[in-house]
């Protein structure tokens, strides 16, 4: 009776499932990316790192200064295996709107697991001008090896071009640091020191380390990171408001259809009625219809947020920092997100539907 | 067993009264005509004996009980009432035999038994083959009788009958209405009819009068 309910109501039905497929598909696409540039993220940090040491109370790490000195001297540290300094950077280009730019030591073993297009890793020397491009800065910036690009107030030597996995470096500059440090005005400091542990230590001891030497620092292990960075949490929120809106307005829209659908059949819901359907079933069926509109709102939302990422992951000016991340979480929370909408947007249409009085409502006109 | 004790009903907070005392009893297996003009209280009456509403004085017992509470009436009118009205209520989007198989929806019985016994009954009325029709297809006889097999199909025992030929042109009031009367009679069950017919109501067990909310002869 619910399908056949739909079924003869093809284009009513079909609205109420845009409005959820809307809904779920921005949903879908703003947690993706939020999610995927934030996991990104999370991956230029860990590099073979356990733990991330920076400035305590920063709210970007772009803002944070630890002096590259301590790196040296946490490196001494019997339960410290390595830690490389990392300063992030970010300038802008002619035709682009940014590049992030990574200082790092050659030594840092990020660009030794790229897929070397042009020039080698031996290039790349921490006493040297010379950049590494990720390939689809290269692209963008439309440099070669051999050839030199302007970033900021000073032209770089491309040493090497390299493809790497993580879409933020595949889109970044690597410059050995000193020079990173020269460039942006950061002498003898880094945004965040990546520190990988020694066998059979535990992050405690970094922690300890740090905050008996210097309290001005923090030290987390990379999920603690995830899980209390301002940034990556004011990122999650805003996709999970964003997405709320749009369900709020797939709700509506659901309410607008499941109204529509029980005030245009008033006198058929009268003679189910008559036929011997209570009060419950006709309740029921107002449910029904209103989730498998949701449900079919899922499934045309969850293909058009796959399609409509799959096309932004696609387009040049984007840069490579297009790496959604839609998993099963994220669906299951879109599915359920829907079901709810479709319960409360069907309560006054059932609770209508259910005080319908069959002998009145066969009179009516 | 129906019968109706000093039954009151009045709409529109008590400012239009519609039954005034109506008391009447129905033995099983009897054809009651209940004949007047419009507005005299036929419907309401009806609408009453089948529990769709409620009075405001009196009862109405069907086999010696009271059918109050709302799982009374659901009840009353999956297995015990079958009610045609004068315009069929056919669900206009769905094909005959989907309109005919929703009160057995409704009980939640099985769907093959449920099957072979609307074909039977439609063979009886004559829409075997206009099955498959959505209602918009089928004319206005065929509708009516669509309506016929739809409130026979969970076999009820009582029928109740709102001006069932009142929507028909002449040729399809008498076969309708006959078929009506023939399967009442075969199936040994009551009918209630209301209808402003008096030829069709002579061919009834019995006719009763009413007018202005009361019964009169």
């Amino acid at each position: 009776m619910i399908l056949t309910n739909l079924r003869r109501h093809r284009v009513r039905t079909a609205i109420g499932a845009a409005g959820i497929a809307l809904g779920v598909a921005t949903m879908l696409s703003v947690v993706g990316l939020l999610g995927g540039a934030v996991k990104m993220f999370e991956r230029i940090l860990r590099s073979d790192a356990e733990m991330v040491v920076f400035e305590k109370n920063v709210s970007d790490l772009f803002f944070s200064n630890v002096k590259v000195e301590i790196a040296d001297e946490l490196a001494q540290q019997p339960f410290v295996k390595s830690v490389q300094p990392v300063l992030f950077a970010i300038v802008a280009t002619p035709d682009r709107p940014v590049v992030t730019c990574f200082g790092i030591r050659a030594e840092d073993g990020r660009l030794q697991k790229g897929e070397w297009l042009q020039g080698t890793v031996e290039n790349f020397q921490s006493d040297r001008d010379g950049i590494v491009l990720g390939e689809r800065a290269a692209d963008f910036l439309e440099v070669k090896l051999g050839e030199s690009v302007e970033l900021g107030q000073h032209r770089y030597p491309v040493v090497g071009i390299v493809r790497l996995e993580n879409g933020f470096e595949n889109g970044g500059v690597f410059m050995p640091l000193k020079a990173c440090q020269d460039a942006f005005h950061k002498e003898g400091v880094a945004s965040i020191l990546a520190v990988a542990l020694a066998p059979n230590h535990e992050p405690g001891e970094v922690k300890r380390w740090v905050a008996d030497r210097y309290p001005k620092l923090t030290a987390l292990e990379n999920d603690e990171f995830s899980k209390t960075y301002s940034q990556f949490k004011i990122l999650k929120t805003t996709a999970w408001v964003v997405g709320g809106c749009a369900f709020l307005l797939g709700g509506l829209s659901v309410t607008n259809t499941m109204i529509l659908s029980v005030f245009s059949r008033i006198k058929e819901l009268a003679v189910t009625r008559v036929c011997g359907f209570s009060r419950s079933q006709v309740v029921g069926m107002i449910f029904g219809e209103s989730l498998i509109v949701s449900l079919i709102g899922v499934l045309l939302g969850w293909g058009l947020s796959t399609g409509g990422l799959w096309l932004l992951r696609e387009v040049p000016a984007l840069q490579g920092y297009i790496e959604p991340r839609v998993g099963w979480q994220e669906v299951l929370g879109a599915t359920v997100l829907a079901a709810l909408t479709a319960l409360f947007g069907a309560i006054y249409p059932a609770w209508y539907a259910a005080r319908l009085k069959p002998a009145s409502a066969l009179r009516f006109e | 067993m129906i019968v109706i004790d000093d039954v009151w009903k009045s709409f529109d907070d008590g400012k239009i009264a519609v039954l005034k005392g109506v008391s009447l009893e129905v033995k099983t297996g009897e054809l009651l005509a209940l004949c007047g003009t419009s507005g005299c209280g036929k419907s309401t009456l009806l609408s009453l004996i089948a529990g769709l509403e409620d009075c405001d004085r009196g009862e109405v017992r069907i086999d010696g009980r009271v059918w109050q509470s709302e799982r009374e009436k659901v009840a009353l009118l999956r297995r015990e009432i079958g009610f045609v009205f004068q315009l069929h209520h056919l669900m206009p989007d769905l094909t005959l035999e989907e309109n005919c198989l929703v009160p057995v929806i409704a009980v939640g019985g099985s769907m093959a038994a449920a099957k072979l016994r609307m074909r039977e009954l439609a063979e009886m009325t004559g829409v075997a083959h206009r099955l498959d029709r959505s209602v918009r297809e089928l004319s206005g006889g065929e509708r009516q009788r669509g309506a016929l097999v739809r409130a026979l199909m969970n076999d009820p025992r009582i029928l109740l009958a709102d001006e069932p030929t009142g929507a028909l042109d002449e040729e399809n009031r008498e076969i309708v209405f006959q078929l009506l009367l023939d399967l009442v009679r075969k199936g040994g069950k009551t009918l209630v009819m209301a209808t402003h017919d008096k030829e069709m109501a002579q061919r009834c067990d019995r006719v009763l009068q009413m007018r202005d909310g009361r019964i009169v002869s």
